[in-house]
């Protein structure tokens, strides 16, 4: 059948208009081959513009169809739509980018028109060898896979669980909860972070929908939407999980003290613990790189087993489930799931990278997080603010802005710490009425339900602001009044004045940043990352938690740094998604993928081992590859590769780039 | 006049042509000389495309795929960048001057970069002069 195509091409308002004359681009488009209507539109993707497509199909028998309008992942769906609505096979449809890769790149009118007719020429060129295919739909199975155990995989892990379907929650630490378990206060309305969400990690441990697998990594992933299999290391805990009780009498017995990571390192914990005293699951575990027993065994000594032998002379048993396994080893297990969902969460910025801050080398001066454990009632201190001597702190200084805004580090806002610099001041006001608390900011960024109205109450509660960013934090002091003291250098900006702060204490608002294995993470996944780090999603606006893998969604912080209830709101988004998905119980896959002509195929098995899917199985008996349709990702590798041309890349074969080639040069 | 080259830039969906849509909603400014096929992955590039756009008249031809380690498809940069060498090979004997011929890595998140690549290349291919398919000895 001779192509008949229809061209339209779009003003976007004055996004394309503005700049590329659509007239002559579509005068231009009447004058090319096969094109038996151009025409030109404000908007091709409202109503009214879609219906032109379809009235023209059904009216003037058009077979092939041509916009002229925004980039092919903004819009390519809806007029695919389009055409199939009026009959046409969807693939029967090619877009030329004339806003995004023209219009809004270009200044020069001229030389912008001329590329959109390229551009128009390409596709028009390229369409006319385009032939109609056929999606597939496969089943979707209707488990779901959330990675990270933080409040967002909590919220979205549960969400899905509680409409019947099966979530494996995987967290790669002993327990769930991640940082917001360390928090003390939430802000603005300052409920206990623990009595909000330790419900939830209880909830987790006990939905039976719910596999948690804790202390466990994910390795490897393959498969696509719908059908994902995933591979998952559980490390080893050397405790039996279904046998400990969580009593916790083996840290008792335990000889061998460590900083705790829960508490930023200022707490103790033992070499066998519960890594939080709201633990999900509520198991011990083994620091193996610190047990004297299992250091012993790779020298062949059996020494301590204090925890599983007991104490007799002080009346002390050791595990009386018998819980422990000084053997255990890693495991690996494979799981199936249709989704999945990643809320890896960030890490806090480690401010000794600036070094004139003195972290980590003048005592006083800790970091937000460690704050967090040093107010919290759970924490070290029993959640008293005490200085390192152990007196209380008479001053307090909190310097915004660490790590964040900033272009030797990150040049993003990391959009909590004006608010949880905020919370601390109030708890700081609380706990210690007397002593004087300084904020010092770069602007107050207060934007929320609630935020503002929690500024204004700080300011009113006697909290000190200065407008200015600190310089440095040093003990040198210069008068016998400032002995002892740590000296914040800061220029206070509405004044123009240059100050030396005395405090007793600094508080560092460090910012939140990608957490070191994203990358990792993001290559098992195939994710895409901002210039900053995060995960990408696949559109700023509308598309905030899915990703350009389909079936991998993104939410919480790993996305961009967030308050918990963005977060939440991000996470229940994914978890809608997901679920819209399970209900559906299939799942189209694209049809743009490689297909190879036995007849020509030479069977030179060249393709096999180019494929990263391991989709080319060879026939032995007729020597010849063939592609699994379901593996098939259409990348086009095989094809570019194949020497015979044996391998057609469907809706991307030879014939149709080369037209498109041809086309745009034209 | 000044002389405007024509250039094929091939580009990969996920990586190279999202960061080139990015550059785009930023409105980020570049010149008009480069024209985009969009191709699922920088693997799926074979020579016979670049030999294709000489042979249209094209003056330079500019690949870009995802950084290596970031490809959509685990590794077909990689394949593109082991091809590569072997095209500029025969370029050469075509008489296509190696400057004419460009692979780039460009992120989703790069929309910068790719407006510096094209502007970069254009002026270079402007001044290699217009490709003439005789070795560039009269250029043009």
């Amino acid at each position: 059948m001779e192509p008949k195509i229809g061209v339209y091409i779009c003003h976007c308002g004055s996004n394309i208009a503005g700049i590329v004359d659509c007239s002559k681009v579509t005068e231009f488009a009447r004058s090319l081959p096969n094109v038996a209507v151009a025409r030109d539109y404000k908007y091709m993707c409202s109503d009214p513009g879609q219906n032109l497509i379809k009235e023209d199909i059904k009216k003037l028998g058009l077979n092939r169809v041509v916009v002229a309008s925004c980039s092919p992942r903004m819009h390519e769906p809806t007029f695919r739509r389009a055409c199939q609505d009026a009959g046409l096979n969807q693939y029967l449809f090619e877009m030329a980018n004339i806003r995004e890769q023209c219009s809004w790149v270009h200044l020069d009118k001229d030389m912008a028109t001329e590329k959109a007719k390229a551009l128009v020429s390409a596709a028009v060129h390229r369409v006319a060898l385009h032939e109609p295919l056929e999606t597939k739909e496969v089943a979707m199975n209707p488990c779901t896979l959330v990675i990270g155990g933080g409040v967002a995989g909590i919220q979205a892990a549960l969400e899905i669980a509680d409409s019947g379907h099966k979530v494996y929650l995987l967290e790669k630490e002993p327990s769930i909860g991640g940082h917001m378990a360390m928090f003390d206060k939430t802000f603005p309305t300052l409920d206990c972070a623990a009595c909000i969400l330790t419900p939830k990690m209880t909830s987790v441990g006990q939905n039976r929908n719910i596999e948690l697998l804790a202390y466990s990594e994910l390795v490897e992933l393959s498969g696509y939407i719908g059908n994902f299999k995933a591979k998952i290391r559980k490390k080893a805990r050397y405790i039996n999980a279904v046998k400990c009780t969580g009593c916790g009498r083996c840290s008792e017995l335990c000889p061998t003290s460590l900083p705790n990571e829960f508490d930023c390192g200022l707490g103790q914990r033992k070499a066998i613990y519960i890594s939080s005293p709201y633990a999900v699951p509520n198991k011990a575990i083994i620091d193996a790189k610190n047990c004297r027993h299992i250091k012993g065994l790779a020298d062949g000594k059996d020494i301590c087993r204090l925890c599983q032998k007991g104490i007799e002379k002080k009346g002390m048993p050791g595990c009386e489930a018998d819980a422990i396994d000084f053997n255990q080893k890693d495991e690996i297990i494979e799981i199936e799931i249709g989704n999945i969902i990643v809320a890896t969460g960030f890490q806090q910025f480690d401010p000794a990278k600036i070094y004139q801050l003195g972290y980590g080398r003048l005592n006083n001066v800790v970091t937000g997080l460690e704050f967090e454990r040093l107010t919290n009632a759970s924490g070290p201190t029993g959640g008293k603010v005490l200085l390192k001597d152990g007196s209380e702190p008479k001053s307090i200084a909190i310097l915004h802005c660490i790590g964040s805004r900033d272009t030797n580090y990150h040049k993003y806002c990391s959009r909590v710490c004006c608010m949880y610099s905020l919370k601390f001041a109030h708890l700081l006001r609380e706990k210690l009425p007397e002593a004087s608390v300084y904020q010092l900011y770069i602007d107050m960024r207060c934007a929320g339900s609630g935020y503002e109205e929690f500024y204004e109450r700080l300011q009113e509660e006697g909290v000190n602001f200065i407008r200015g960013k600190a310089g440095e934090v040093t003990d040198l002091t210069e008068t016998p009044e400032e002995k002892g003291k740590l000296m914040v250098m800061v220029e206070d900006t509405l004044v123009r004045r240059k100050r030396r702060l005395p405090v007793d204490m600094v508080i560092l608002s460090c910012a939140l940043e990608p957490r070191p294995d994203t990358e990792q993470l993001a290559r098992i996944l195939t994710l895409s990352r901002k210039a900053d780090g995060f995960f990408l999603e696949k559109h700023p606006k509308l598309d905030p938690v899915a990703t350009t893998t389909d079936g991998v969604y993104v939410v919480g912080c790993c996305q961009s740094p967030k308050d918990i209830p963005d977060t939440v709101a991000q996470a229940s988004a994914a978890a809608a998604r997901v679920l819209a998905l399970i209900s559906m119980g299939k799942v189209e896959i694209e049809a743009a993928i490689a297909f190879i002509d036995e007849e020509k195929c030479s069977g030179c098995k060249i393709c096999l081992d180019l494929c990263p899917y391991k989709a080319i199985s060879f026939d032995e008996a007729k020597k010849v590859s063939r592609v699994n349709e379901a593996l098939c990702k259409g990348c086009g590798t095989c094809v570019a590769a194949c020497p015979s041309g044996a391998i057609k890349g469907r809706h991307f074969t030879t014939e149709e780039i080369m037209a498109e080639i041809e086309g745009v040069l034209a | 006049m000044t002389f405007e080259p024509k250039i094929v830039g091939i580009l990969c969906n996920w990586c190279s042509y999202t960061g080139a849509d990015l550059a785009g909603t930023a409105r980020k400014k570049y010149l008009p000389n480069v024209r985009i096929v969009r191709v699922m992955c920088s693997g799926r590039v074979e020579p016979t495309f670049i030999l294709k756009a000489f042979e249209q008249g094209a003056d330079g031809v500019l690949v870009c795929g995802c950084h290596p380690g970031d490809c959509h498809y685990q590794d077909g940069n990689k394949k593109t960048a082991r091809r590569m060498p072997l095209l500029k090979k025969m370029l050469a004997q075509f008489g296509i001057e190696d400057e004419r011929v460009r692979l780039e890595w460009v992120s989703a998140s790069e929309g910068d970069r790719f407006a510096a690549i094209v502007n970069e290349m254009t002026e270079q291919v402007r001044k290699l002069g217009p490709f003439s398919g005789n070795g560039g000895a009269a250029n043009g």
